[in-house]
């Protein structure tokens, strides 16, 4: 890897964004929140296939958890109905649980993988649930040209 | 070796965030200069915000009150001078039922009326900007597909996801944007000024019941201020029996007017939810047989049962627009790729500032161009008596500069706001008919009060209308990439 860094503290002192990828929302499976697992080519040099993957489809497991139409999420719609919706003033739907989740693990997963590796990911909900922003950091110690050339090879591969 | 030296950040709002700018807690304000902003001061939608961003409605509520006035009034007049009668000729349960009717009526209503719909926020300047890319780059490759829309296969049916010119983004399937709201809203049904709000995915639900159960109300009172006079004039005469409680006489007629138009509302938003369609979807026959042999709805989930219930007690989404967080300081961080992409943030930024404080600039704005509106050909919707509004697409060459373009957003739909309030005054309609807004498909339907039939033809986008915009659109973005 071109970059290393040690902790989110260090991206924000020496490095300039150099580049966001954004993956899209896949909606082979109607409407319910997915993203796509294709593997962006700006994250090529940076970052393995296989991580990248694992964190997308771990987030597409958390959100159709969280959108599951099942019994439980019956029972919670049946009871807030009969106390006429009062009760969500005490307690939090499973969907908001289920947020709180998923960024804690996406957190996690910046400190643990993403941020040595000069990335980072922003939580969904950050943009209207409609893309995983993950921006591309670039060490300002390392020479402008690695930059430069990582974005034109990017443009260049669309 | 991995360092974790950084705090979590604390949550102010519901979602956590990874600031790499702090590690301080997200509760101490980002700017201790200048005082803080809640992000629905900020919203470039044109809703009105009360109670420090927990209640959000559309722009106009005039009707709403209407509504709310008349549930009161009927209910009041019910609860006193019928009431006593009944709960002593008959039983003291009427006024108990009607009671637990009339709270469930509000409450829903309330929670119809003041909750996010759905709303998607407008890209960030970085999104918007990434998606142009992509757009530019497919339609310079050999096959020329039709600009700013994408097809996506769902659960095997064909749907194709338009771009939204205001807020920038690749419209999710169901989603449409409410022209009077100006914002993009997911699973749209309709905009219902009754309730001074649009009908959205999170609060379908409350809408429904709230119909429900007013149709119930309405019913239940309908009935019993029947019997009342009945029995009364048993004892008294008719005539007599009406003079003692001329409240009836009112409660009859406002009841025998709505339950027409409520409980057939009622009706069909039931054979919608068991057929998992919205409004907008019925109109246009999106998933008629009609359309083709094998055209089916591809969100069904096959049965009546599961369908009801997906849609009311199925998980209720979270808002997605935040309004009571605080906006950042600064707004992204520093320089993405091209200069050009600062530029084009920072004139959306101004444009989302004029809608957000929707009297002052763009009533001056409107005075200052209103002489070049009305030469537009209107973009010839079927309607034959349609409002000369047109799309209006964006001359191609008369915006030399981007801010006279972000200037014109704002005036357009403030345009066709404007002409839209006018249609509404007149008429009894239940609900409107959902529109786009200026984007190339742009006809706008006539709102006729239950208006089916109409704009099934005119939804589709003639390559010219289409064209003129992506010139324009696309003038915009060599402009940008400068």
């Amino acid at each position: 890897m071109a970059t290393e860094f040690h902790n989110l503290q260090e991206l924000r002192h020496s490095a300039s964004l150099a580049n966001k990828v954004f993956i899209q929302r896949d909606y082979s499976e109607g409407t319910t929140c997915r993203f796509q697992t294709k593997f962006p080519s700006e994250l090529d040099s940076r970052i393995e296939r296989t991580l990248f993957e694992d964190t997308v489809k771990t987030l597409n497991n958390y959100y159709a958890e969280a959108e599951k139409i099942g019994g439980q999420s019956y029972l919670e719609g049946c009871l807030a109905c009969t106390t006429a919706y009062i009760i969500f003033l005490c307690m939090e739907t499973r969907y908001e649980k289920v947020l709180k989740k998923i960024g804690r693990y996406i957190q996690e997963q910046n400190e643990k993988i993403y941020a040595p590796r000069g990335l980072l990911i922003t939580d969904p909900i950050e943009r209207g649930m409609r893309v995983i922003e993950i921006s591309i950091y670039e060490d300002r110690a390392s020479s402008g040209s690695s930059s430069g050339s990582s974005s034109t090879s990017g443009t260049s591969a669309r | 070796m991995l360092h974790l030296g950084v705090a979590e950040p604390m949550r102010d709002c519901e979602y956590s965030q990874i600031s790499t700018r702090s590690s301080t807690p997200m509760e101490t304000p980002f700017k201790k200069r200048t005082p803080k902003r809640r992000k629905w001061q900020a919203f470039p939608g044109r809703n009105k915000f009360y109670c420090d961003g927990r209640i959000m409605m559309a722009r106009q509520t005039g009707v709403f009150y209407l509504t709310l006035v008349l549930i009161l009034v009927t209910s009041g007049l019910f609860f006193s001078f019928d009431c006593p009668f009944l709960s002593v000729k008959l039983t003291p349960a009427i006024p108990v039922i009607g009671g637990v009717l009339f709270v469930f009526v509000l409450g829903t209503l309330f929670r119809t009326s003041f909750s996010d719909p759905g709303v998607l926020p407008r890209a960030t300047p970085d999104e918007a900007a990434d998606l142009e890319k992509q757009i530019t780059n497919c339609s310079s490759s050999g096959y020329r597909p039709p600009p700013r829309t994408k097809e996506v296969v769902i659960n095997g049916q064909t749907v194709k996801l338009k771009y939204c010119f205001t807020c920038k983004i690749f419209r999710p399937p169901r989603a449409s944007h409410c022209s009077l709201c100006d914002n993009c809203v997911d699973r749209f049904d309709h905009h219902c000024p009754w309730v001074g709000n649009c009908v959205g995915k999170r609060n379908y639900r409350f809408f429904y019941l709230f119909i429900l159960s007013l149709s119930f109300l309405t019913i239940f009172i309908f009935a019993f201020v029947i019997t009342h006079v009945i029995l009364r004039s048993h004892q008294e005469g008719f005539l007599s029996a009406l003079k003692n409680s001329p409240a009836s006489v009112l409660e009859v007629v406002v009841c025998f007017f709505s339950v027409w138009s409520i409980v057939g509302l009622s009706g069909f938003h039931t054979y919608l939810i068991s057929s998992n369609q919205t409004t907008n979807e019925d109109i246009k026959g999106s998933w008629s047989s009609k359309r083709g042999k094998d055209n089916y709805n591809p969100y069904s989930y096959g049965n009546i049962f599961t369908n009801c219930c997906a849609a009311l007690c199925g998980p209720l989404p979270p808002s997605l627009i935040n309004r009571r967080g605080f906006v950042e300081s600064d707004t992204s961080q520093p320089t993405p790729p091209t200069n050009g992409i600062t530029m084009y943030g920072s004139t959306q930024s101004q444009s989302h500032m004029a809608a957000a404080t929707p009297l002052m600039q763009t009533e001056t704005v409107i005075l200052t161009n209103e002489g070049s509106l009305p030469g537009r050909t209107s973009l010839g919707g079927p309607c034959s008596g349609a409002l000369p509004l047109g799309g209006q697409p964006t001359p191609p060459t008369s915006n030399p500069n981007l801010s006279s373009d972000s200037d014109m957003l704002p005036l357009r739909k403030d345009h066709i706001d404007g002409l839209h309030h006018h249609h509404t005054d007149g008429g009894h309609h239940p609900f409107l008919t959902p529109e786009e807004a200026p984007s190339p498909p742009g006809m706008l339907p006539c709102g006729s009060p239950v208006g089916h039939s109409h704009t099934v033809q005119g939804f589709y986008n003639p390559a010219s209308q289409d064209s003129l915009h992506e010139d324009s659109v696309r003038g915009l973005v060599k402009l940008s990439s400068v």
